[in-house]
């Protein structure tokens, strides 16, 4: 019997269109107005072609913020994903410690992002913050206001104690639905604790991992809050990443042509990594039954 | 509409975008899409391609103005052959 397709249902989706339109298209197709024109206030606007977006292209500032950003993604994909792989694998896996552990591990999930930050700023404090203050007791030179190192050290530790548990739970998620045969069906061939992992249990991870790449890559990418508030971008520029530089452009500055200029080619990287993300995911999909 | 800063020339941008979407649209109704694996070994369906040519064209857009001191419009004909390539072989 053939099936019939019906597409009207797709109207049930114009609600959402709606809304997307006025909270993400009507802004976007605003901030892409203003990227080609200049602006001194009072809603008056001069035609400025693509000069913010060759400016843009040519300045050492954005592309030592990009590169920044580059490698705080990197460092922090490359510790929270291990890391979360192995909190998951060593969580119990029923009981009641199993959901013991899962609160605990959602906690740092649920602290709103400028709370993180305050957070860290004060526990990151010489005088007066637990961890400053105990490195300083040691003998340790620290102090994230002023050195390079430190302020790296505190803003990536940060985010890892922040995120982690995603990638956790979401591991452990994956681990969860792998059927008890499997493991019976190792053990019978004398599998060894690492090619249970290798064989086992990363392949039925593969597609969990993947989401949590994608996020971790879009969050961190993105992130404003948490080191806008412990370290403000320094010492110097120091940790002043795309979105705390977009800021400082935008709002600081008031250049708002530059600065959309500057939020069109940030969008389109996000775009691009999101699309390939996506591709790569959907394919696995469809090649795996899932 | 004052407040949206609107120029003729991304007034054109948009239209174009939107009249491609409605024509894509448009013909997936008409002659519905089958999804194929081009060089990417990826399926792509008509809708898929003209996405990977929007996106693509932004970059050489790009590319075009950073690297190459040539006048702008030059890099729409690289897009145009980009989107060709895309649409043939993707």
């Amino acid at each position: 019997m053939d099936k019939t397709t019906n597409q009207k249902a797709w109207f049930l989706v114009l609600p959402v269109l709606v809304l997307v339109a006025f909270s993400a298209v009507i802004p976007l197709m605003t901030v892409v107005n203003y990227s080609v024109q200049d602006t001194f206030g009072n809603n008056v606007f001069f035609w400025a072609g693509l000069e913010w977006f060759e400016q843009a292209l040519s300045s050492d500032r954005l592309w030592a913020a990009f590169g920044r950003q580059i490698m705080f993604s990197a460092i922090i994909l490359t510790i929270q994903i291990p890391l979360g792989i192995f909190v998951a694998l060593n969580m119990p896996k029923k009981g009641f410690w199993a959901s013991f552990c899962l609160v605990v591990m959602a906690l740092p999930l649920l602290i709103p992002f400028n709370v993180v930050g305050t957070i860290w700023q004060i526990f990151g404090r010489v005088d007066i913050g637990l961890l400053g203050h105990t490195l300083d007791a040691m003998g340790i030179d620290y102090n994230y206001t002023n050195d390079v190192l430190d302020a790296w050290i505190t803003v990536i530790v940060m985010d890892v104690w922040h995120w982690t548990s995603l990638v956790a739970l979401l591991a452990y998620a994956g681990l969860q639905s792998i059927p008890e045969a499997y493991y019976q069906a190792a053990k019978i061939d004398q599998a060894s604790r690492w090619k249970v992992f290798r064989y086992i249990e990363l392949p039925k991870m593969q597609g969990v991992l993947l989401i949590a790449i994608l996020l971790r890559f879009m969050d961190s990418f993105m992130i404003y809050t948490e080191p806008f508030v412990v370290t403000g971008g320094g010492p110097g520029n120091a940790t002043t990443f795309l979105s705390i530089d977009l800021v400082k452009m935008a709002i600081g500055q008031f250049d708002l042509g530059p600065a959309a200029a500057f939020s069109i080619m940030y969008f389109l990287v996000i775009l691009l990594v999101s699309w390939v993300f996506y591709t790569v995911m959907t394919n696995l999909d469809k090649r795996e039954g899932f | 509409m004052d407040w949206m800063a609107w120029t003729w020339p991304t007034a054109a941008f948009f239209a174009t975008i939107a009249v491609l979407l409605v024509t894509f649209t448009v013909l997936a109704i008409r002659y519905p899409e089958t999804p194929r694996t081009g060089i990417l070994r990826i399926e792509t369906t008509r809708g898929d391609r003209l996405f990977i040519t929007l996106l693509g064209s932004a970059f050489i857009n790009l590319a075009w103005l950073g690297l190459i001191d040539a006048p702008q419009p030059w890099a729409m004909g690289v897009c145009l052959l980009y989107a060709a390539a895309v649409f043939r072989w993707v």
